[in-house]
Order: C-alpha cells, then sequence, then structure tokens
C-alpha cells in the first residue's frame, strides 16, 4: 500500500481524494485544507485523517506520496518542501508562477530520484494519444500549421474577485485554461520556444484575461495559433481541440471524437480519406470513475510509478515546466 | 419501474461522442415547445417516465405538464439532482464555500458561519436537504416516485466512503417526498456493495451497460457478474455506448441481460424513439419466451 497525503480539498482535491479514496492500492493518510468546514466533514462522514497545517500532517503520518493541490501560488514552496523530505509529489497544473520557480523543483526531483508528476490529464485521454500516435509515425507528412483551442463557461459574467482572478497568484484564463492547451501542444508537436504575438483579453474580469489568443513556435519551427476563451458560454463545459495539418493530412480531436483525413493509403489504421473515431473506441476502462476516466488514470499511474511498475515520464515536473516557460513567454510578449 | 424510461440528454446538447451533434441537438431544441413534442412522441410509444436532470429548462417543461392535467394523467418524471455543471462551474470560481454561499437556500448558511456556531454534525446533512429543496421545487405538484443522484455526487461520495451521506439521501427523499432514492453511477457494483452493507433493500440503480464495456469500471464481466448474482434495482443507461455499436446489437444485449428492470434512452426523432421502443419489446418477447422453455 502507498501511504499517500492531500494538501488542499478544493474542487480537483477533493475530486484526487475520492479516486484515491477507492483505489486499492492506495492507503489515504491525511488531507490538509484551510477550511475547518471541509476537514471537518471528511472527518465526520469520510472517516479522512484532517488537518489544517500541512507540516504536522507530513510529521503525524508519514506520507510516501502527497497530491498538491492547493492555488498555484503556494506550489513552489510546498512542493519543494516535499521533495526535501524525499516525499514522491503529484501537484495541480499549472505547475508553477513562473518558470524560476519551477526549474528548482525539476532539479530537486531528480536529484533526489522521486516520482513527479504534474495533473494535465489530457494526456491521459485515448483520443489525445492516438492523436500523438498519428503524428509521431508520421502519417500528416510534413506538418505546417496547428491550431490549439479551448473553450468554456468559467467566467461569464462580472462578479466577486477570487485568487482565480488575481495574475499574482496563478489566476487567469492564460495560467489556468490555456496551460491545458499549451501543454498538449507541447507533448503533441514540441515545446513552444517563441511567441509572435499575443493577445490577452478581459472580457468580464478586471485583473485579468479572460481569452487568449497567440501565435506560436515551437522548437522544431513549426508555427501555430492558440485560441483559449474561458468566457464562452456557448461551451457547456470546458472544451478542448487541436488541428493538425501537414502535406499528407489533417486531423481535427477533441476529448469525444477524431476526425482524421489522408491524402493517401497508409497503414496508420485510417483509410484514405475522411474517418472519424470516437473516445467509446479509445478508452482504456478505469477500475473507478468520478469525471472522465484520464483523472483517474493519471493517479493510478502515479500511484504505480511509485510501485515501479511504469516508467514516471508522463506528465513529468520538467515537461510542465516546459509549459510555465511558454506562459511566461506568452505573458512578456508586447 | 416501466420498462422504458425516457432520457434527456438530447434536449441539452450532451452528446458523449460528438460537439458538433451536441450543438445541432442545441439548436434543434432551442424552444421549449420542441421537447414537449417530443414527449409526446414518446408517449405514442407508450413511455410514460421521463428520467430528467434538474436543468433550469425543465422548470418550464414542468409548467406545461402542470398545465395540461388531462394529457399528462399518469406521466411521471424521475429527476435527477443536482445539475452537475451549475455547481462545477460556480466551484471552479467562487470556491466551495461561495458556491454553497450562492445556492444553498435561506439564511441558515450565513447564520451558521456568522457566529461561529458549533458544526454538528445534523447541520451539513441540514444543508444537502436544504439543497435538495431547492432541485425539487420546481416538480411541485408533479409525480416523482423515484428521484435521482447524480453519478458525479454519487461516486464522489462513493470514494470519499461517506456512505452515511448516500444512506441520508435515500432516507430524506423517502420521508420528504415519499418517494425511492435512486444512484446513478458509473461504479455500479462498488455501489451496490456499499448500499447492501448500510441496509438498504434493493436499491435503485442507474449505471452504463452495453455490448462494448464503455463507462463500465471494472470491466464488463464484473457488472454482468453483479446483475446475474445480486437483488436489485438496475437501470441501464448509455445502452448504446454513445453509437458505437448498431441499436439492435446494443438493445439486443441489454435486453438479453438477467435482472434489468428498466432501460433507459434518448432519441429526437418520432421514429428513432418509435424504432428503440419496438425493438426492446422485440428482444423481450424473444428472450421471456427463450427463459420459459
Amino acid at each position: 500500500m502507498v501511504k499517500v497525503g492531500l494538501i488542499g480539498a478544493g474542487k480537483m482535491g477533493l475530486s484526487h481524494l475520492s479516486i484515491l479514496g477507492a483505489h486499492p492500492d492506495v492507503n489515504v493518510v491525511g488531507v490538509c485544507d484551510t477550511s475547518k468546514m471541509v476537514t471537518d466533514v471528511l472527518e465526520k462522514y469520510g472517516s479522512f485523517n484532517g488537518f489544517s497545517d500541512y507540516k504536522k500532517m507530513l510529521e503525524k503520518t508519514n506520507p510516501d506520496a502527497v497530491v498538491v493541490a492547493v492555488p498555484t501560488k503556494f506550489h513552489a514552496i510546498i512542493v519543494k518542501d516535499l521533495l526535501e523530505r524525499g516525499i514522491h509529489v503529484f501537484a495541480e497544473k499549472p505547475f508553477c508562477l513562473n518558470a524560476s520557480q519551477g526549474e528548482e523543483l525539476v532539479k530537486l526531483a531528480s536529484a533526489r530520484k522521486l516520482i513527479n508528476q504534474v495533473g494535465y490529464h489530457n494526456k491521459f485521454i485515448g483520443n489525445f494519444t492516438e492523436v500523438k500516435r498519428l503524428i509521431d509515425g508520421g502519417y500528416l507528412g510534413d506538418i505546417y500549421h496547428f491550431v490549439g483551442e479551448s473553450y468554456g463557461p468559467v467566467v461569464i459574467k462580472k462578479k466577486q474577485d477570487t485568487w482565480r482572478s488575481d495574475p499574482a497568484e496563478g489566476g487567469g484564463c492564460l495560467m489556468d485554461y490555456a496551460s491545458h492547451v499549451i501543454d498538449l501542444l507541447n507533448y503533441l508537436l514540441a515545446p513552444v520556444t517563441k511567441v509572435h504575438g499575443a493577445i490577452l483579453k478581459p472580457i468580464y474580469s478586471t485583473g485579468v484575461e479572460d481569452a487568449v489568443y497567440a501565435l506560436l513556435e515551437l522548437s522544431t519551427k513549426l508555427t501555430g495559433v492558440l485560441s483559449v476563451n474561458w468566457s464562452d458560454e456557448t461551451y457547456r463545459k470546458m472544451s478542448t481541440s487541436i488541428t493538425v495539418i501537414g502535406t499528407k493530412g489533417k486531423i481535427i480531436a477533441d476529448a469525444s471524437e477524431i476526425r482524421i483525413f489522408l491524402k493517401e493509403e497508409t497503414n496508420s489504421g485510417y483509410s484514405k480519406g475522411w474517418s472519424t473515431k470516437y473516445i467509446t473506441d479509445l478508452t482504456e476502462p478505469v477500475d473507478f470513475y468520478l469525471r472522465g476516466e484520464e483523472y483517474s488514470a493519471q493517479l493510478d499511474y502515479f500511484i504505480r510509478a511509485i510501485e515501479g511498475k511504469v516508467p514516471n515520464t508522463i506528465n513529468t515536473f520538467e515537461s510542465a515546466w516546459l509549459t510555465d516557460k511558454a506562459i511566461d513567454l506568452i505573458k512578456n510578449t508586447k | 419501474m416501466e420498462r422504458i424510461l425516457f432520457g434527456d440528454n438530447q434536449f441539452f446538447a450532451v452528446n458523449h461522442i460528438s460537439d458538433e451533434k451536441s450543438r445541432a441537438q442545441s439548436i434543434r431544441f432551442k424552444d421549449d415547445s420542441a421537447i414537449i413534442k417530443t414527449l409526446d412522441y414518446a408517449i405514442e410509444a407508450g413511455i410514460n417516465t421521463f428520467m430528467c436532470t434538474t436543468h433550469d429548462r425543465i422548470g418550464n417543461i414542468c409548467d406545461i405538464i402542470r398545465a395540461n392535467p388531462d394529457k399528462y394523467k399518469g406521466f411521471k418524471i424521475f429527476p435527477c439532482m443536482p445539475y452537475a455543471h451549475k455547481y462545477a462551474n460556480a466551484v471552479t470560481e467562487l470556491g466551495i464555500m461561495g458556491t454553497l454561499k450562492e445556492y444553498v437556500p435561506g439564511n441558515f448558511f450565513g447564520s451558521l458561519f456568522k457566529g461561529g456556531v458549533a458544526y454538528l454534525s445534523k447541520d451539513y446533512l441540514s444543508i444537502m436537504e436544504l439543497m435538495i429543496d431547492a432541485e425539487m421545487k420546481m416538480f411541485k405538484g408533479i409525480d416523482t416516485p423515484v428521484i435521482f443522484l447524480q453519478n458525479v455526487i454519487t461516486d464522489l461520495l462513493l470514494g470519499l466512503r461517506m456512505n452515511e451521506m448516500l444512506v441520508a439521501y435515500h432516507k430524506y427523499v423517502q420521508k420528504k417526498y415519499n418517494a425511492e432514492a435512486g444512484f446513478i453511477t458509473m461504479n455500479m457494483p462498488k455501489l451496490l456493495k456499499v448500499l447492501q452493507d448500510a441496509g438498504i433493500e434493493n436499491p435503485i440503480i442507474c449505471s452504463s451497460i452495453n455490448k462494448v464495456g464503455f463507462r463500465m469500471s471494472g470491466g464488463k464481466e464484473i457488472y454482468e457478474h453483479t446483475l446475474k448474482t445480486n437483488t436489485f434495482r438496475a437501470i441501464a443507461m448509455q445502452v448504446l455506448a454513445g453509437g458505437a455499436v448498431s441499436p439492435r446489437e446494443a438493445l439486443e444485449y441489454v435486453c438479453r441481460l438477467p435482472n434489468i428492470e428498466s432501460i433507459l434512452f434518448g432519441a429526437s426523432s418520432r421514429g428513432n424513439i418509435q424504432e428503440t421502443a419496438n425493438l426492446i419489446h422485440q428482444f423481450d418477447q424473444q428472450f421471456n419466451i427463450k427463459s420459459v422453455i
């Protein structure tokens, strides 16, 4: 059994806790949150050990691993402390407030040989791993353009401020929403290394942007477009899609379906012309389902990496740090 | 429960395999009259139970049903609460406390925190009861014999091992609404065990059951085994698995399984509704005869 602690029982934290609570190889030894009400409810009805001070939780419960789901501004300091104590870490996204914070953590995790993972769950969606396979297989020919998009209804009117509306705390559409798309582009194609122009547009918020539009260049010199808007109420929930076009074909993919066009017959598993595949064909079943297979799959991967059953190669601190670097580039574009 | 229950995903642009289809549905059902028309097609096909989310627009549908008592005599609604995206988006923006403040009715919540009142076990269950009442308001005067907890909440509580909350829901729905509690889940075998261990007899559980094993956590075999070896009232949903297999093949699989009391499906056109209902009846007849022989 892997002894796991959780710091931060908000929306993502509770979701992680529920999945960990149902995992056969996990013993949740403690849950820490600043809200007394939340830890009270978890203690009373869920029989978890609640703490308001994470250091106390670590000392009392001695976990092998900790899931960090606190606001981004606390990531660097808490994750550093955990790594120095020799604890494996799963941190929520985005990784840190800026790339310089993350760099130290990447080095530390590697030096201490600790399992490190960040919660960019799209990489555990069958559709996107299929897109990765098709791109890596070269079936699209020379890729010359991509579009990464994400839309959803998070901020759809002027409202009270929270940490999500403070850029100093990791708020805003770029860090909270666009980070998912940037991370996916980094994974599917190559890391973003240059930004040719970016628009950070407030729509309803005052302190932060609600939409991000940017022209990106990757380390391979491939260029494309990023278009993300979290104030788009025409979407029922967050919807992320990737379009990639090359000299031999094109893919349009989201979490529900993949549409692919191939100019020629290949051994890709798709015939010439347009084909469609659905998530129902591409999803690996999980043992416990909460909000999507990917949320269970990413935590299962983390636990199995600790057990030494899988390599710690997907969503490492390093890959999330590259995403933070791209976020910095977009922020600093004049 | 009736053998066939009519679902509402198609009305609210919920399509598990295609955003494009979602958009088309959203245009089709822009007006409440289009929803009513489709419900009437379902009634025509002999389906008299509508299982639906506590979406704001269902309130309008309830108004129409109340205004036409003769036409909707014997028509039942199985509400499914809460409409999760409303809360999920609110939690992203306002946090958990902010969301509770926004959605728990009355001054209850304010007064609970203002004076630093001791948190008693009972208070949290009262919050849940107030939220159930708020979701149930729109169904006043309508026959709602089964009231469901949506899978995102059922499964969250299941993973958090808050079995007591699931039981409290079951009891409250019975006491206050004289209805039976139903649970929607993506983890049917696990939930059934928890409910049985908590002493809930013959629970109503709605879960994905389909030929391709989509959203059947732990695998299709465990589901089939659970159905064969337990007593409970199972409802099969996502029987078409988002369209991955043909309706005939999909329905044959579900109708052949033992112990499934009801099948939930949603469709938009008169033809599809009638065809699905016919196929279910046809397979039921076929397999019932076989089992008698």
